[in-house]
């Protein structure tokens, strides 16, 4: 195991944790707003097919990043419809959704299978270009890796420091007094489901266009679901959400290097361990006062007439 | 007079209801019908001849008709294992993790005590199943009961470890020489016994006779009266004396242990073999299914035939016509779009 390794070890869990950090922030909003959308999974399917498939078309990867961010955001306005305007049950709602994401994305995704993409351009950073060439490609990051700390902190300004995010989060945790103090938890449920979902896009256009650089089926491996536990795990806060999705995909990359140095432990076990790092932390805060989850999570907002 | 008059609005009124709901059905078959259709023709196929063979191919044949039953038996048996908790108020998301587990522990049974004959290792891999299924379900159970975490949560994290664990068995102990992803093929003894010349196996009579004793359970003994009681105001069930986390433990195990029971029929029966990954979301199937019938036993009866005509017709499909399996799947999801929505633009006027 040499240092070269450990690198490249760093530099694909930087890649993997991109996407996943995008998509655990869409979620985080969803959820501040008091809406758990499990049907993450599809709109990163169908994200990730329509940009990889625009992308392929236009020879463009900035228009497929556009795309696949206004595709997430369109597909979670059928969940706002069904969830917010038809009253529907949220957790039956969202895996409807993920059904519709797993067909319709193999559907578009389908002739495109195989093909080859202009991919997001790497851009390497001016510090380390004298180093060998070996260790820049490592660290050739693309646009979407060097945004995603500055966007979780876009995020976090939203939540916290805005009047929009202070209203968003009142409807979250009561949407009733919400309403009464003369905002429309409708209207705001709306706009945290699209802005989630253009999260959600751009993590599964970097998926897609910037990482693999290429389209399978059932390509996000389970990472919608992954996204709503480190939602959980980072307590609803945007910043601990970059901690969370690092943890997450350190602990993969910290299993290739196991493997790379000889060391016998299964991959599938070592595979649990964040989701049951997040298990324990949810006992461990559970009953105190820090449980700071969103008091409407789930509540379906009943009238407004 | 006023008493005579009474019936004939009161039947009026039926009437009237029946119509309702008569056009609100229609129009949800129709809406579905119209959005697939769309579908169909952006990708080239003639929308009514697929209909057409989606139909023929499901419901028109012996075989396809028994095709439909055996898709329909391993989400009855799990969106069972949803509607059952969710009378005492429990969320379980849980049943795919559960469904693993059951197979997981089922699977070892039978490689474990193969030369056993099949009357003793088959009740036996039952049990497992149910064991299995109950033990993964006893966590969230428990951990609700001290107060710790809410139950949805911790489903849905224990459905994504359990399929790890089934990976980690079979690519490291169990697989078969040939396949690193599966077991060998169950001996015979282990197999769920087959009937009518075809695939339905034992277990969809397991879970017809499950779904009587859940309905005749919650309708008429005591267990089923203080579950909805407690359903209905764990408060109020609490301060009338009932015992609130033996409950929740119980209704919870036992709900794991019927998603474990799908599982280890699906190795047993359905495949023969453990599969890495067999079930492609059989338990977020039985939530949505256990759901949109609000865990009512005919309604589940109703809803999982309902779907597993669109499954098992969009497989056929897939095998003769070549419209890709995707298509289904966006069948399936208008299909729950459209009942998620209860369209009430023509049928009714309440609200």
């Amino acid at each position: 195991m040499n240092l070269l390794s450990v690198l490249g070890v760093l530099s694909s869990a930087i890649f993997s944790g991109t996407s996943l950090l995008y998509v655990t922030l869409g979620e985080t909003i969803h959820q501040r707003s008091g809406i758990v959308n499990l049907g993450l999974e599809g709109i990163m399917l169908v994200s990730a097919a329509t940009g990889f498939a625009v992308t392929c078309i236009s020879r463009n990867p900035y228009l497929g990043i556009f795309t696949a961010m206004i595709t997430g955001g369109l597909m979670n306005m059928i969940l706002g419809f069904l969830i917010i305007t038809r009253r529907a049950n949220q957790l039956a709602s969202g895996l409807a959704l993920m059904f519709f994401g797993f067909g319709l994305s193999a559907l578009i995704g389908k002739p495109y299978v195989g093909t080859r993409i202009n991919a997001l351009p790497r851009i390497s950073i001016p510090g380390l270009s004298n180093l060998p060439l070996l260790y820049t490609s490592l660290f050739k990051f693309d646009i979407l890796i060097i945004l995603v700390i500055p966007i979780a902190f876009l995020i976090w300004w939203l939540l916290f420091r805005t009047r929009w995010g202070l209203g968003l989060r009142a409807v979250g945790e009561n949407a009733t007094t919400a309403f009464a103090s003369g905002r429309n938890p409708f209207v705001i449920r709306y706009q945290a489901l699209f802005l989630g979902g253009m999260l959600a896009g751009l993590g599964a256009a970097h998926l897609s266009i910037a990482y693999t650089m290429n389209w399978t089926e059932y390509m996000t491996a389970g990472k919608g679901f992954i996204a709503v536990a480190l939602v959980i795990f980072s307590k609803w806060h945007p910043l601990r959400a970059i901690i969370g999705a690092l943890l997450f995909s350190g602990a993969v990359a910290f299993q290739l290097l196991l493997q790379s140095s000889g060391v016998q432990i299964s991959p599938f076990l070592l595979d649990t361990i964040p989701y049951i790092l997040t298990l324990l932390v949810l006992i461990a805060w559970g009953g105190t006062r820090k449980q700071t989850a969103p008091a409407g999570l789930g509540r379906i907002y009943q009238s407004v007439e | 007079m006023v008493i005579k008059a009474n019936p004939i609005t009161k039947s009026n009124q039926l009437f009237q209801k029946l119509l309702n709901h008569a056009a609100r059905y229609i129009l949800m078959i129709l809406m579905v019908l119209l959005l697939f259709g769309i579908i169909l023709l952006i990708s080239g196929k003639d929308p009514i001849q697929s209909f057409k063979d989606i139909f023929i191919s499901t419901l028109g044949s012996r075989y396809g008709f028994s095709e439909v039953i055996v898709a329909m038996t391993p989400i009855l048996i799990t969106a069972l294992a949803v509607a059952l908790p969710s009378r005492i108020g429990l969320i379980n998301v849980g049943g795919e993790g559960q469904l693993y587990m059951g197979a997981c522990l089922a699977t070892w049974g039978a490689l474990t005590f193969n030369t056993w004959p099949s009357w003793a290792l088959i009740p036996l891999m039952i049990l497992l199943g149910m064991i299995g299924g109950g033990l993964w379900a006893f966590i969230p159970g428990y951990l609700k009961s001290l107060g710790l975490a809410n139950e949805t949560i911790t489903t849905l994290l224990l459905n994504s470890v359990a399929p790890k664990i089934v990976a980690f068995f079979v690519f490291g102990f169990w697989h078969s020489p040939m396949d690193t992803n599966k077991t060998p093929n169950f001996v015979p003894a282990a197999r769920l016994p087959n009937f009518f010349n075809s695939r339905i196996d034992l277990s969809f009579f397991i879970a017809v006779v499950l779904l009587a004793i859940f309905w005749f359970v919650m309708r008429y003994t005591r267990w089923g009266l203080e579950m909805r009681a407690i359903g209905g105001n764990p408060h109020a069930a609490k301060r009338n004396g009932l015992p609130l986390n033996k409950y929740w433990i119980t209704v919870m195990c036992l709900g794991g242990a019927l998603a474990g029971l799908a599982g280890m029929a699906q190795v047993s029966g359905y495949y023969g073999v453990l599969l890495v990954n067999f079930s492609r979301g059989l338990g977020y199937m039985g939530f949505l299914i256990s759901w949109l019938s609000f865990g009512d036993p005919i309604g589940i009866l109703v809803t999982s035939f309902v779907v597993s005509i669109i499954v098992s017709g969009g497989n056929l499909l897939q095998l003769t016509r070549g419209i890709p399996f995707a298509v289904v799947n966006i069948l399936l999801a208008f299909t729950l779009f459209v009942v998620l929505a209860r369209p009430i633009i023509f049928a009714g006027k309440k609200k």
